[in-house]
C-alpha cells in the first residue's frame, strides 16, 4: 500500500515555545487512523498544521502528502490537492448562503486543479444528492454557512463538504465534541458512507466512543508532542480503561 | 505569517494601480479664470445664458456664502482648502453646436465608453432577470444623463421619456425649458443657506439633472447620471433636482469617477428630492472618486448635501449608497418626513483604505404622523482609514407614532484603521419608538483561514466574508448596480484581485 501521508521528526513551535517534539506518523491510502491523547498533547495542532493553519512554526521535519513537500503549499493549494479538515468548531460566516459558499470552494478547488467549473444544473445535481444522504434539508442551504445551526447541523455540514469535495485526505478534529449520542450517529454514518480505497483519514479525538462509529485500522496514542504508542483498534480499548496516565509518565 | 496580516499588508499595498478609472481625456476645454468673485458667478450664469432670476438667486447664495465659515465638527482632517486657487467652471470646448450624440467630441464618447458607460441608446440585455413581482420586460432600458465636468454632455431616451411625460434633462436646460417647475423647486428641499458647502454650490453650480415624474405616472425605465471629473484644479458643482408628483414612482441612479490627480479636487454637490402624496423615490449611488495613492496623496474631497422631502402623506424616498472613492467623504443623505404615514429609508455600504477619511450617514426628521425610517449602515475600514457613521433620527413634537430602526455594523481590517458610530437621538414625542442596533467586529482570521481550508485564496475568502456583511444592502440596489458594487467592493479591499 502505497503511503499517502508521511509526517518525519515533526517539530512545531507557538510562539516560541514547541509543541510537537519529532513527530513521526504515516498513514496510507485507504486506512483510517485515530489519534488520541490528553489535553495539550498537541493532537489539534498537528492537525493544523497539516491544513497549514498560520500561526504555527515549523522548526524541524517535514509532511509529505502524495509524496510532495506538503510544507510548501499555501493552505488553498493543500485543499485542491485533496487534503480536508472537520473542525473542531466551525465557524458561521453571516450573510454568505450554504450553497453560495459551497459552489464558490468547490470551483475554486477545481479551477485550481485545472478542471472547468461545474455548471449549475450539475452542482445542485450533486448537492441535492449529498445532502438528501446526510437528512439535510435543503432549506438549511440557503442559511448563512453555520449561522443558526446546531452542534449537530454544524458537524453535518462538515461532512457534506467532505462528500462533496471528494478528498483524498480527511482529518477529522474532535468531531464528536458538542454532539449527543444521535448527531454522533448521523455525522459518523456520513463519514463511513466516504470511506473507500483511495481515501485516508485522520481522526482525532479523546474518547473512545466515536471510535465505535467510526472504527479505525490503526491507534495512535499521543502525548507530549509525540506519538508513544501505536497499535490496532483494541488499544483504543484499553486506553478507555487505564487512562492516559501511564503515557504521560511515559514521554515526561 | 499569520492570514489577517496578510490581508493588512495586502491592503496597505494598495495604490493608484487599483483604481481603473484614473485615466484622463485630452481635449480642449473652456474654463473660467480662477478664483471666485461675483464676476465669476456671472460668467457662469452668462455661459449658461440663464435668465435674471436664476443669476439672482446665485448672487444671493454668493453673498450669503461670504458669510459663512466651514464646518469643523466632521471627523476629517485636511488642509485648509483655498477656494481662491479653484476654477469654478470647465467645459469641453464644443466642436459646434451640439444637436445629436453624434456631434458630441468624440474623445469625450470614447471617455464613457472606457467607463462603461451606454451612452448610445442600447438596451442593457446581459445578465438582467426580471424580479418577482415584475412584468418580464425583455429588455431594461437606462437612460443616462452624462456630466463632463462642468456641463452634461449628453441625455438619451429623452423622446421615449417624453412619451410617458417625464422630464429628465440636463438642469441647465430645464432652467429654460421647464423655469415654473424650476422655480419652484429648486433650493426649496436645501436652501441657499442651509451650509456652508451647500450655499457655495448654489452659488456655482454648473450643471447636473432635473428630473420631473408627473402624477400617477411610473417611470418607464430607470434614471441614471453619471459624473465625471476631469479637468485638473477644477471644483465640480452639481445640483440635481428630483421631483416625483402625486402617485408617480421613479428611480434614479448615480456614478461617479475621476482622473487620479496627485492634488486634490474638490466635489460639493447638492441633490434635492421631492416626493408628493403617495410618490416614491428611491435614489442609488455608487461613489468611486479617485481615493487618492497608497500614501494619501491626491483624490477627490467629497461634500455633498443630499435630503429628500416626503412632502406628501404616503410618500416614500429611499437612499441607498455605496462608497468606496474619494479621499474625504462628508455626506447625510437625509430624509425630512413631513407627510403623514411617509417612509425614509438609508442603505449604506461605506468603505475606506488606505488614507481614507468617511464622515457619512442619514439624518430622518419625523414632522409627520405615523412617519417611519429604517437605516442600515455598514462601514468597513482597512489600511490606515476612519470611517464614521455620523446619524440623527428625531421626532418633533406632533410626529405621533414615529417609528425607527436603525442597525449600524463596522468591520475592521487590520489594526490602524478606525470605525466609528456616532448616533444622535431625539424624540420630543412620548409615542415615538426608536431602535438602535451597533456592532463592531473584526474579520477574524478563524473564518478566513475556514474559506481558505476549502480553497479559497486570501483575497477570495475576504471577498465572500465582506460581501456577506454587506449583503442586507447590496440587495437594495438595483440589480445592474448590485453586480458592479460587488465587483468594486472587492477590488477596494483586496489588491491584488483580478
Amino acid at each position: 500500500m502505497a503511503a499517502l501521508l508521511e509526517v518525519k521528526d515533526l517539530q512545531v513551535s507557538v510562539a516560541d515555545r514547541e509543541i510537537l517534539h519529532g513527530l513521526t506518523l504515516t498513514v496510507n491510502e485507504g486506512e483510517v487512523h485515530a489519534i488520541m491523547g490528553p489535553n495539550g498533547s498537541g493532537k489539534s495542532t498537528l492537525s493544523h498544521v497539516i491544513a497549514g493553519k498560520p500561526g504555527y512554526e515549523v522548526t524541524g521535519g517535514q509532511i509529505l502528502f502524495k509524496g510532495e513537500d506538503l510544507l510548501e503549499m499555501e493552505p488553498n493549494e493543500r485543499a485542491a490537492k485533496g487534503v480536508f479538515l472537520a473542525f473542531q468548531y466551525p465557524v458561521e460566516i453571516p450573510g454568505v448562503a450554504t450553497m453560495n459558499f459551497l459552489r464558490t470552494a468547490l470551483n475554486a478547488q477545481r479551477k485550481a486543479r485545472g478542471e472547468d467549473e461545474l455548471s449549475t444544473p450539475d452542482f445542485l445535481k450533486r448537492v441535492r444528492e449529498v445532502s438528501g444522504s446526510l437528512g439535510i434539508p435543503q432549506e438549511m442551504l440557503k442559511r448563512g454557512v453555520n449561522v443558526g445551526f446546531s452542534g449537530g447541523e454544524k458537524k453535518r455540514n462538515e461532512v457534506l463538504q467532505m462528500a462533496l469535495f471528494q478528498p483524498s485526505l480527511c482529518i477529522l478534529d474532535e468531531m464528536d465534541s458538542g454532539l449527543d449520542i444521535d448527531a454522533l450517529r448521523i455525522a459518523s454514518e456520513g463519514v463511513n458512507a466516504l470511506r473507500a480505497p483511495n481515501r485516508s483519514m485522520v481522526v482525532i479525538t479523546h474518547y473512545q466512543r466515536l471510535l465505535d462509529y467510526i472504527v479505525p485500522d490503526v491507534v495512535h496514542v499521543m502525548s507530549k508532542g509525540k506519538v508513544v504508542r501505536s497499535g490496532g483498534k483494541e488499544l483504543a480499548l484499553e486506553l478507555e480503561a487505564n487512562g492516559y496516565a501511564q503515557y504521560q509518565e511515559a514521554a515526561a | 505569517m499569520a492570514a489577517v496580516q496578510e490581508t493588512v499588508d495586502r491592503v496597505r499595498q494598495i495604490d493608484v494601480d487599483q483604481y481603473r478609472y484614473g485615466f484622463e481625456t485630452l481635449i480642449e476645454s473652456e474654463k473660467a479664470p480662477k478664483g471666485l468673485s461675483e464676476d465669476i458667478v456671472r460668467f457662469i450664469s452668462a455661459k449658461k445664458n440663464e435668465p435674471d432670476w436664476m443669476l439672482q438667486w446665485r448672487l444671493e447664495a454668493y453673498r450669503r456664502w461670504l458669510t459663512m465659515v466651514e464646518p469643523t465638527w466632521a471627523r476629517v482632517d485636511y488642509p485648509k482648502i483655498d477656494f481662491q486657487d479653484l476654477y469654478y467652471y470647465a467645459a469641453p470646448k464644443p466642436k459646434k453646436t451640439v444637436g445629436s450624440l453624434d456631434e458630441i467630441d468624440p474623445e469625450i464618447l470614447k471617455t464613457y465608453e472606457k467607463l462603461g458607460i451606454p451612452l448610445r441608446e442600447v438596451a442593457i440585455l446581459e445578465g438582467v432577470e426580471p424580479r418577482p413581482g415584475e412584468p418580464d420586460t425583455p429588455s431594461r432600458k437606462i437612460a443616462v444623463d452624462a456630466v463632463f465636468d462642468s456641463v452634461s454632455v449628453a441625455t438619451t431616451f429623452q423622446a421615449e421619456l417624453k412619451k410617458a411625460g417625464v422630464i429628465f434633462m440636463p438642469i441647465s436646460e430645464a432652467i429654460k425649458h421647464h423655469p415654473e417647475l424650476v422655480q419652484k423647486y429648486l433650493g426649496s428641499v436645501v436652501p441657499t443657506s442651509d451650509n456652508f458647502y451647500a450655499t457655495l454650490n448654489s452659488a456655482v453650480f454648473s450643471d447636473g439633472s432635473f428630473v420631473y415624474v408627473p402624477p400617477g405616472v411610473r417611470c418607464p425605465m430607470e434614471l441614471s447620471t453619471y459624473f465625471r471629473i476631469n479637468e485638473r484644479n477644477t471644483g465640480q458643482f452639481e445640483r440635481t433636482l428630483i421631483i416625483a408628483d402625486k402617485g408617480s414612482y421613479v428611480s434614479y441612479l448615480e456614478g461617479c469617477t475621476a482622473p487620479q490627480r496627485d492634488e486634490n479636487q474638490l466635489h460639493a454637490a447638492v441633490v434635492e428630492l421631492v416626493a408628493m402624496d403617495d410618490a416614491e423615490i428611491k435614489y442609488s449611488t455608487v461613489q468611486n472618486w479617485y481615493p487618492g495613492n497608497s500614501e494619501g496623496k491626491g483624490g477627490i474631497y467629497n461634500f455633498v448635501t443630499k435630503r429628500g422631502d416626503c412632502r406628501g402623506a404616503n410618500s416614500k424616498i429611499s437612499w441607498t449608497q455605496v462608497e468606496t472613492g474619494s479621499a474625504i467623504t462628508w455626506k447625510y443623505p437625509s430624509c425630512i418626513l413631513r407627510g403623514d404615514n411617509s417612509r425614509g429609508e438609508f442603505y449604506s455600504i461605506a468603505i475606506s483604505n488606505g488614507y481614507q477619511q468617511v464622515d457619512s450617514g442619514t439624518k430622518m426628521i419625523h414632522l409627520g404622523k405615523n412617519t417611519s425610517s429604517r437605516i442600515i449602515s455598514k462601514g468597513i475600514a482597512a489600511g490606515k482609514s476612519q470611517n464614521t457613521y455620523r446619524g440623527l433620527v428625531t421626532a418633533h413634537r406632533k410626529a405621533t407614532g414615529a417609528r425607527n430602526f436603525t442597525a449600524c455594523d463596522s468591520l475592521l481590517i487590520g489594526d490602524q484603521c478606525g470605525a466609528h458610530t456616532v448616533p444622535y437621538i431625539e424624540a420630543k414625542n412620548a409615542s415615538a419608538l426608536f431602535e438602535h442596533e451597533a456592532t463592531t467586529s473584526k474579520i477574524s482570521e478563524d473564518v478566513l483561514f475556514y474559506c481558505i481550508q476549502r480553497g479559497l485564496s486570501q483575497e477570495e475568502a475576504v471577498g465572500l466574508v465582506v460581501n456577506g456583511f454587506v449583503k442586507d444592502v447590496l440587495q437594495q440596489l438595483p440589480m445592474e448596480f448590485a453586480v458592479e458594487a460587488q465587483k468594486l467592493i472587492s477590488i477596494s479591499l483586496e489588491g491584488s484581485v483580478g
